[in-house]
């Protein structure tokens, strides 16, 4: 059986709601779009927003920087969950080497057919 | 603990470290990128021997990078199924990158070269990476250099209708990377940890959860966009069409690591009884799959240019590896691994004799192959032989996964699958057949002076296939592996 979720948590937990609009603007961007540095955009979009869920998924309210000062233990302290920050790092790098590369290929695009347009692109081809 | 147990990481940072290197190799010797590829490639595979004998004779595994103990720390598992998976990318990778030396000559500009050669190892080294990997965002991460040194290698020819391709590939690729990623966050949030082992753990108690399914579906369908599974295929045959043809042959390996990835997923990280009975997955991944092979298979018959058509019959035939894995069975798994292998051989021939005639003659219609049978024999002559296998005609090796495939169907209780599987391949015979009726009955328009392509294409053509007879014959060989790998992922 699946649980059920309750109204108050879905609203608390905007940032997570969010992403998931900008997960589906950068989609509808990519489809509907026909230059292709758009479809690029609607893609970092998506991009972006995953990086936005991971970020509110390690953040805890009131939390700070997992950093121990030496000799200190403080034991009242919260502290938040580091690991998706080390992880969407690797994440953003990722994106950043994708987009890289699609740019590249639509400097070339442009240089063979004089134009970013999906549509004219396929008349010429 | 002696130099054998570190081989998980070797046979995975040999073409990586050859990868940065080739940069600087074909900054001062130009001449030498193709022997230093080669090889590292070759030293790869023996690594990749050497880890499948210690697996088999061992057990898995279970390496600790920098030897922190997971969950913390990243963790490799060589098992049976990885060793496998190794040996296959190793084999196939060292035999494109000898096929390469004279192909290349014609297809990638000069100054192109030493990156072609970067990307193809780093291609291989992340492939390995990915199918022995015991970390979840490890996959991701092996996933994202494979698939980015893919889009850039189908568009290396520089051609507009390539980076075209390539330019496609990429935004449906990232779209599919980008579910994974959101699909391992969900998977996070939920058991956390990244750990396969320790997510198998810690997941059964919250199968109840939204969270969990819809991680599941994030990931299946990730993972189905990179293995081309039918609906989600439509970037491979652009991608496979105007690539150079070495590429198309690494790029079947790259679908087979999206099905590994499936495989990982539905039996590694979710228990095997929750995705076949709890949420029917597994009859749903077999549906589709034998909705993919009847229509790309009608796709491939339609066709005229001869890379185009392969790429279809690329799509039917990675649906026969998820069609396995949908049976679900001990018989099915091992079914549908073993077609793995069968078909990156069969199919890697056909893309080589393909590229071999397109170097030769730059003929891509399949209407010109007239009297090509009589000027290139060898060529031709392996082309046939991969065709019939392709068909799955006894003793080749396609008989023996869609035998396989065939026979799990049965007792399994899913006899409209060996439906599928026995129409499917009348329909490749169609489109194979008419190809070799024109090849050797055909008759050329213009004579022209075509003879054998050069020795250092046509001998791993010959290679491979002399390969689809050998694993036809000696199919014991790669099931020896298969079979405890089955029963590991199933659990029995």
């Amino acid at each position: 059986m699946l649980e059920e979720i309750p109204l108050e948590f879905l609203l608390r937990h905007y940032n997570y709601w969010t992403s998931v609009v900008l997960v589906m603007i950068g989609l509808y961007t990519m489809i509907v779009k026909k230059n292709l540095i758009k479809k690029l955009m609607g893609l970092n979009l998506v991009e972006t927003a995953t990086f936005l869920f991971y970020i509110s998924m390690g953040d805890v309210e009131g939390g700070v920087a997992p950093i121990i000062a030496h000799g200190e233990h403080a034991t009242d302290v919260v502290y938040i969950n580091p690991l998706p920050s080390v992880l969407i790092l690797t994440a953003i790098v990722v994106a950043l080497s994708t987009t890289a590369l699609a740019l590249a290929l639509a400097i070339k695009i442009y240089e063979k057919y004089g134009t970013l347009n999906s549509e004219r692109i396929l008349e010429l081809m | 603990m002696s130099i054998m147990f570190h081989l998980p990481i070797i046979v995975i940072l040999i073409p990586l470290t050859a990868a940065y290197l080739m940069p600087l190799v074909g900054y001062k010797w130009k001449r030498l990128c193709n022997s230093f590829a080669v090889v590292a490639l070759l030293l790869s595979f023996l690594g990749s021997i050497a880890l499948a004998r210690l697996v088999l004779t061992n057990g898995p595994i279970h390496y600790h990078m920098a030897g922190f103990k997971p969950p913390w720390g990243i963790e490799l598992v060589a098992d049976y199924l990885g060793a496998y998976m190794c040996v296959v990318i190793s084999f196939i990778t060292l035999l494109v990158a000898l096929y390469s030396k004279e192909y290349i000559t014609k297809e990638v500009p000069e100054p192109r070269r030493p990156q072609y050669y970067t990307l193809f190892l780093l291609l291989t080294g992340s492939m390995m990476g990915a199918s022995v990997t015991g970390d979840l965002f490890n996959l991701f991460v092996c996933f994202e250099i494979l698939s980015i040194s893919s889009y850039a290698l189908v568009s290396i020819s520089g051609e507009g209708k390539a980076l075209l391709a390539g330019y496609k590939y990429l935004l449906i690729g990232a779209i599919a990377s980008s579910f994974v990623l959101l699909g391992i966050g969900h998977l996070y949030i939920s058991a956390g940890t990244l750990n396969m082992a320790d997510m198998f753990v810690r997941l059964p108690p919250l199968y109840g959860s939204w969270t969990v399914l819809a991680a599941l579906a994030l990931l299946i369908v990730g993972f189905s966009i990179k293995t081309a599974l039918f609906p989600l295929h439509v970037w491979l045959p652009d991608a496979y069409t105007h690539a150079p043809c070495s590429v198309p042959v690494l790029s079947t390996l790259v679908i087979k690591v999206g099905a590994v990835a499936i495989i990982r997923l539905l039996f590694n990280i979710f228990q095997p009884s929750f995705v076949m009975e709890t949420i029917p997955m597994t009859a749903a991944l077999s549906w589709m799959a034998a909705i993919a092979i009847i229509v790309a298979s009608l796709f491939a018959i339609s066709q005229t240019d001869i890379k185009r058509m392969l790429a279809y019959s690329s799509v039917c035939h990675v649906a026969y590896v998820i069609l396995g894995i949908g049976i679900g069975t001990e018989l099915g798994l091992t079914g549908g691994m073993l077609h793995i292998l069968n078909h990156a051989v069969t199919k890697g021939c056909l893309f080589l004799c393909v590229g071999a005639i397109i170097y030769k003659t730059g003929i891509r219609n399949i209407r010109d192959f007239g009297g090509l049978g009589r000027k290139m024999p060898a060529t031709m002559g392996a082309f046939t032989l991969a065709a019939f296998s392709m068909v799955g005609i006894p003793p080749t090796n396609g008989f023996i996964s869609k035998f396989y495939l065939a026979l799990a169907a049965m007792t399994a209780g899913r006899g409209e699958l060996a439906v599928v599987i026995l129409l499917s391949s009348l329909l490749n015979a169609i489109y194979f057949i008419r190809i070799i009726n024109i090849t050797y009955f055909g008759i050329p328009e213009e004579e022209a002076e075509i003879d054998e392509a050069p020795l250092t294409m046509v001998y791993p053509i010959m290679m491979l296939a002399a390969c689809c007879l050998i694993l036809g014959f000696g199919a014991e060989l790669p099931l020896t592996i298969l079979r405890p790998a089955a029963q590991a992922l199933l659990g029995v």
